[in-house]
């Protein structure tokens, strides 16, 4: 057994493991083709961690357990029924007996150790195992400290959904979105964060002025967002390390609808002014502002291509809601929705393969997707009001938030995160301790 | 300049505005229109008579002028009746010099949040730029868009709809 040391980072360093790296060339790879509408669940054994001590062996079975619900969430696995296991985790510490797995139908196997190590650290090691070829697919080990294990459960379910499916997890991200409480007329919204999964849940603002639309950077510890804060709509940038609150530049009018830009050196915004609203970019280092459009139209929910050169946005120029793309500088504006009804909050794809959007027909909301020239629209969620999809940073998994409606008395009108598969399959609510609305999905965490 | 372009917009609003009615769009079997309509902030004086309201103030506005007007669907023109209302607001802000109003842009939920955001801003505007027409001065006058943010009538009905896209003009300065 060799291990090799990839990378080191402040609070933790993993290795490759190489072991038993031989194919059968009888066997086709194990492989789950995420491309496709319709796949059958890969059935996974994720066995307990073993360990030593006792707290050991719980770090093993609880970083197992979420091993399980990431891939189990993720529609392309299911987890085979632990309670079905032959093996012990003890006897699986020197080598998988794969007829034991097979027998359960476990195509493949997920197993490891969890170890204590004497300068206090937590030593985290699992390998793959593809049960029929009885080869070992891939194998990490992880140094972190303790307090971290879910982070280290969610980095080994991305290391396992990459070696199956050939695409990055999305499993160790975050996600920032508004908590609401209250009735409508007087609803209360703060800004909250949590893991990708609903744990580690926590709330940001107090609740005390109106917030809106957040979104995060791509360096992950600033949101962008909006706040009413002193009754002045405007743009604010929130650094979650320290919990500082700052607003962005020194605009005369009402500025909303902020994105970071891919770099995260820039945030677009629409500013309001005379009633009418632009999409502008602010250089977050020089504070330069830069206006993009000029037109007497609604031009607002600008959101940039990964690359950085072209932007799509949503203006009602020519008569209702439609998306239109030009470059970063603002020139050769072009429409690219010619579908029926409004279209709205666009959203450029991870990948830049495609734009996610809302679209209102016939008194319907849908979330949907289409290439960048407007081409191959699929709509992939429709409700009485479904809005603000944000995508995976694998650019395969879309979340939005659903509405219901509500009666003349206040009651219903609850809101709540969805995620759907590209595919349009696999749509799951994610638990929220209270309502929710207008999330965004970070990057994977670095 | 684009505030001068935006001003001839609103004149040319107001002419067209009969056209572009919100009963068109709203009206419901049995349910309630733009016509329909009635503040549901209705302020009471304490002895049941408006002679005990201080002048200039919310509740004089509201009992004896009207704060509020309403827009169509993705609308943000003033029909007729919604000029009658701002015809008496100039007046009253006329007679009470000292007096500055911030007006509230509305929606309702049946647009997505930024844009609301966006088409609340315009609501605001629409109503300010044609109080100015009527020679009120413009600094007296700030705006704010809550798009759909803040509803005054609960539930999901076109009558809820209705009442929700509305600009509420209201005695102090809490806008930009």
């Amino acid at each position: 057994m060799v291990l090799g040391i990839i990378k080191t980072t402040k609070n933790w360093f993993f290795c490759a493991l190489f072991l038993l790296t031989a194919v059968s060339p009888s066997h086709a790879e194990l492989r789950i083709d995420i491309t496709q509408g319709s796949v059958k669940p890969m059935p996974i054994a994720v066995a307990d961690l073993g360990g030593q001590s006792g707290d050991e062996q719980k770090f093993g079975r609880d970083i197992a357990r979420v091993i399980a619900t990431d891939l189990e969430r993720s529609g392309l696995f299911k987890a085979v029924d632990r309670d079905a296991f032959i093996q012990s985790a003890d006897a699986l510490e020197t080598l998988p007996r794969f007829g034991d797995w097979r027998i359960i139908n476990a195509q493949a196997l997920v197993q490891g150790r969890a170890k204590l190590v004497p300068d206090g650290r937590l030593r985290v090691e699992f390998r793959l195992w593809d049960v029929v070829a009885e080869t070992q697919m891939v194998g990490l080990a992880y140094f972190t400290i303790p307090d971290n294990w879910r982070r280290v459960a969610h980095i080994i379910s991305d290391a396992i959904y990459k070696r199956i499916t050939g695409e990055s997890g999305y499993f160790d991200t975050r996600i920032v979105y508004i908590a609401e409480s209250g009735p409508a007329d007087r609803r209360k919204k703060r800004l909250a964060i949590m893991d990708q999964d609903g744990a580690n849940h926590r709330f940001l603002t107090d609740g005390s002025s109106l917030v809106l639309t957040p979104r995060f950077s791509p360096e992950l510890q600033e949101i962008t967002y909006l706040s009413y804060f002193g009754n002045l709509p405007r743009v604010y940038i929130f650094n979650i390390d320290t919990g500082r609150q700052e607003v962005l530049g020194d605009f005369p009018g009402m500025t909303f609808a902020p994105r970071f830009s891919p770099g995260g050196k820039e945030v677009i915004i629409s500013m309001a002014k005379g009633g009418n609203s632009d999409i502008y970019t602010m250089d977050l280092r020089t504070r330069k502002v830069t206006q993009l459009t000029f037109h007497s139209a609604i031009d607002t929910s600008a959101s940039f291509s990964p690359d950085a050169a072209k932007i799509v946005f949503n203006s009602d120029r020519g008569g209702t809601q439609q998306l239109y793309v030009m470059t970063a500088a603002g020139k050769s504006v072009r429409r690219i929705s010619y579908g029926k009804g409004r279209y709205a909050t666009p959203v450029w794809s991870p990948r830049g393969d495609l734009i996610a959007f809302t679209k209102i027909h016939r008194g319907r909301f849908f979330i949907g997707v289409m290439r960048p020239d407007g081409s191959g629209e699929r709509l992939l969620a429709e409700d009485f009001l479904v809005e603000s999809p944000t995508w995976a940073p694998n650019g395969r998994v879309l979340m939005f938030f659903r509405q219901s409606k509500s009666t003349a008395d206040g009651k219903g009108g609850r809101s709540r995160l969805f995620s759907v598969d590209l595919t349009g399959q696999n749509l799951r609510e994610i638990i929220t301790p209270i309502d929710a609305s207008d999330p965004a999905w970070s990057p994977l965490i670095p | 300049m684009r505030l001068k372009i935006y001003g001839i917009l609103a004149a040319v609003a107001l002419l067209s505005a009969c056209a572009s009615g919100p009963e068109a769009t709203d009206t419901t079997a049995g349910g309630g229109s733009v016509a329909d309509a009635k503040p549901v902030e209705t302020y009471t004086a304490p002895l049941g008579t408006t002679a005990t309201v201080a002048p200039g103030s919310q509740e004089d506005l509201v009992a004896n002028v009207g704060d509020r007007v309403f827009f169509g669907f993705d609308q943000f023109t003033l029909d007729g009746k919604s000029r009658s209302v701002l015809d008496k607001q100039a007046a009253w802000l006329s007679a009470n010099p000292s007096v500055i109003v911030t007006i509230q842009g509305h929606c309702d939920e049946r647009g997505t949040r930024e844009y609301n955001l966006a088409l609340g801003e315009r609501r605001a505007n629409a109503a300010k730029d044609y109080l100015v027409q009527l020679g009120v001065n413009p600094n007296r006058i700030k705006t704010i868009s809550y798009g759909k943010e803040r509803p005054v009538a609960l539930g999901s009905s076109d009558s809820a709809w209705a009442q929700n896209r509305r600009s509420v003009t209201v005695v102090g300065n809490v806008g930009s």
